[in-house]
């Protein structure tokens, strides 16, 4: 059990949890309370997912009412003192979307102008600049009624913006805990990468006990300005009886690189949506995850690769292993405007299933208005490969053992993109934990 | 000490492909075995590794005195049988390094400990030997390896897991003569009283560096003669032409 007792309160999603939030914010900037309200206003109206909805086909829809996850109300009692998963030059932690504690921004990137702060610190220290980026792009990719519920009742996350060309090399950190019984959470990530600017973003999402039940619905927003480089890791280990969304944006402007890594190794039912825009000539976004559904798990997937802009370059793919009795659902679109020529597109979806009882759907699609363009598609459900599994045996590794070095040989193709050998190592230890879980 | 195969019957599917198979390589020879194309050559090995597509129908293979058919193909790699695949297969995202190492660790006994210093020491000089660049070690296992790099592999995981018995099919096939010799001086290298090889191949001159003790002939999932050295010379004058008549008089 958690050494904090649930606090009762009206559900998440009740217009009360929505006051006490809006009580609980002194001196909140009035542009955002009319956001919020605006946001609260579209959540009601909204009509909840059904499966007869394309962007929800093949979804479960019958848990999405967050029964029973109660506002998290993070308070300075419940900082852990952890140390960050990689060496990092400055760390944000939250506990239950309070800021309470981390490692302090590196001052020689305070002093080059890098802004490292909580959203919450950055809406009081630079309201203005804030509101010029804050909720430019969602995914808008099905979840609409939760990206409302998002906005309407975010209280922090992760302010990060880097100046005109400044390389940070060291990546920035972030930890997003649940920590009170079956608390929902809201954590935002807004990351602006200034002209020629370059930065790693690391965030780990998890529950802190793993036997309790929490609510996220997390969104983020990357926004390469002209010629910026940012890279996004994101690490989703939520307890097993977990809902979690994922609502992810990258936005690439002209000659800009994204590349976002995502490991879903958590959580009972997870929507994961991510779309990545090439809005500038040359932007590149890379899309990839990986996501391992073991017992009874369902990610539901949804992605859009949207090129408006010529020259532009996307790459997706999503590697999932499931066991048991999981489920997962992928569903990429690639979009092509009329004006996008020259674009390089691709989207893969690999499942590897290792149970009869696991169950993966996969979607993929295109849509290609320009003409002078290169796209593909291309998605695999498969067992171990029998021949492979000779092989490994015939060196006499066990059975087990081998079909372990396939699974992580599975695994490679987007941990060894990760380009941080600690990370990576994190990574792998948690993939390890998750997999030696399963049935 | 020895392997001793004693009239095996394997088919896949419902297709005989050995038959009434019998063969025996005492520990500290080498035996060559030769043959046409489609004749079982491969198959003997893979059913021997206890591949699953083969059914052995009858007959027993005893590695001192161990029968192995019926045993998972790990067990039988663990017991001492090494066989070098034909085509070896490529198991993306795996290293080779790992890959050694956990048929290593597998061959570990009660209490005792690996050694990951002494293991990539032992890694480096096999590899050394068989001109192999450092790289390998992190590379998949056999992912974009040229048909040679497969093979100089396949070799190094013998030298590396020291079995009592290999079965080398076809090991030569695909090698450069620079290869060729370096492959040949590494198993060459290998050989002795501890361990007792089979070496299958289409050419003598592989038997130039490795001088077999016995050469066998085989013809329609059986061998048909056996003989000494001079017997692989005989066939690359005379083709196989003449074994066909050898074989109607087995049956
Ligand atoms: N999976 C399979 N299904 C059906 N037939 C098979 C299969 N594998 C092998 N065979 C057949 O079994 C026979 C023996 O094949 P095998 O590979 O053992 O021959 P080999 O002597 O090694 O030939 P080569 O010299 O060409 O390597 C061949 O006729 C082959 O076509
Ligand atoms: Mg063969």
């Amino acid at each position: 059990m958690s050494d904090f007792p649930a606090v009762n309160s009206a559900s998440v999603v009740a217009e009360a949890a929505f006051a006490e939030h809006m009580a609980s914010w002194p001196r909140m900037p009035a542009w955002l309370a009319e956001a919020k309200r605006e946001a609260r206003k579209r959540f009601a109206e909204l009509t909840m997912p059904t499966r007869k909805q394309e962007a929800w086909r093949f979804a479960t829809v019958s848990n999405l009412s967050c029964d029973g996850f109660t506002l998290a109300r993070g308070e300075a009692s419940l900082a852990a003192s952890v140390e960050p998963v990689v060496t990092c030059g400055g760390c944000l932690d939250f506990a239950d979307d309070f800021h309470a504690g981390g490692k302090p921004l590196d001052p020689e990137l305070a002093e080059k102008g890098v802004i490292f702060l909580p959203l919450d610190a950055a809406l009081r220290a630079y309201p203005e600049f804030v509101r010029k980026y804050l909720f430019g792009h969602m995914p808008n990719l099905g979840s609409e009624k939760f990206e409302a519920l998002h906005m309407a009742m975010f209280r922090s996350g992760v302010f990060l913006y880097v100046p005109k060309n400044v390389e940070v090399t060291l990546p920035l950190a972030a930890l997003h805990e649940a920590v009170r019984p079956n608390a929902g959470l809201f954590p935002h990530t807004l990351v602006v990468a200034d002209e020629n600017s370059s930065v790693t973003l690391v965030e780990v999402f998890r529950s802190r006990d793993a036997n309790l039940a929490h609510f996220a619905c997390a969104a983020s927003d990357l926004v390469a300005l002209p010629g910026a480089r940012i890279s996004r890791r994101l690490i989703q280990s939520w307890s097993d009886s977990s809902l979690a969304f994922h609502l992810g944006s990258s936005t690439a402007d002209r000659d800009s690189s994204i590349d976002s890594i995502s490991l879903h190794l958590g959580g009972g039912h997870v929507r994961a949506e991510e779309h990545g825009r090439i809005v500038g000539r040359g932007g590149n976004v890379q899309m990839h995850s990986l996501a391992v559904a073991t017992g009874s798990r369902e990610i539901d997937q949804r992605t859009l690769q949207t090129h408006l802009a010529c020259d532009g370059k996307s790459d997706l793919l999503y590697k999932n292993v499931l066991t048991d009795k999981a489920r997962t659902i992928f569903a990429g679109l690639i979009r092509v405007d009329e004006l996008a020529q020259r674009t390089d597109a691709y989207q893969t979806n690999r499942n590897l299933l290792l149970s009869p009882d696991a169950e993966a759907s996969s979607l993929p699609g295109l849509e290609i208005l320009a003409n002078d363009v290169k796209c593909s598609h291309g998605m695999t459900t498969g067992q171990l490969d029998a021949d492979q599994m000779f092989y490994l045996l015939s060196r006499g590794i066990p059975r087990k053992e081998a079909e372990k070095l396939m699974v992580f040989g599975f695994f490679e193709e987007v941990l060894s993109r990760m380009g941080n050998e600690e990370l990576s190592a994190y990574a792998g230890g948690l993939l390890e934990k998750r997999m030696g879980a399963a049935g | 000490m020895s392997l001793e195969i004693k009239n095996l019957s394997v088919s896949i599917g419902e297709k005989p492909i050995l038959k009434d198979f019998c063969l025996t390589v005492p520990k500290g020879q080498v035996h060559a075995i030769m043959g046409p194309n489609g004749t079982g050559k491969s198959t003997l090995a893979k059913a021997l590794a206890g591949h699953p597509d083969y059914t052995v129908n009858a007959g027993e293979a005893l590695l001192d005195g161990q029968n192995l058919i019926g045993m998972e193909a790990d067990a039988i790699a663990r017991a001492g049988l090494f066989m070098a695949f034909q085509y070896p297969m490529e198991v993306p995202g795996v290293s080779i390094a790992n890959f050694i190492r956990a048929a290593l660790v597998a061959r570990l006994k009660e209490g005792e400990n690996f050694s990951a210093t002494g293991y990539y020491k032992d890694l480096y000089a096999k590899m050394d030997e068989l001109k192999m660049p450092r790289e390998f070690t992190s590379r998949a296992i056999n992912v974009g390896f040229s048909g040679g790099e497969k093979k100089r592999c396949e070799i190094l995981q013998m030298a590396m897991l020291k079995p009592s018995y290999a079965i080398l099919d076809e090991t030569d096939s695909g090698l450069d003569i620079d290869a060729l010799r370096i492959v040949a001086e590494g198993v060459e290298h290998m050989r002795g009283p501890e361990i007792g090889m089979v070496v299958i191949t289409h050419y003598q001159r592989l038997l130039n560096y490795i001088k077999p003790d016995v050469v066998h002939v085989m013809y329609g999932g059986r061998i048909v003669k056996s003989g000494g050295p001079e017997l692989a010379l005989d066939l690359e004058e005379r083709g196989y032409g003449w074994v066909e008549k050898e074989f109607e008089k087995v049956v």
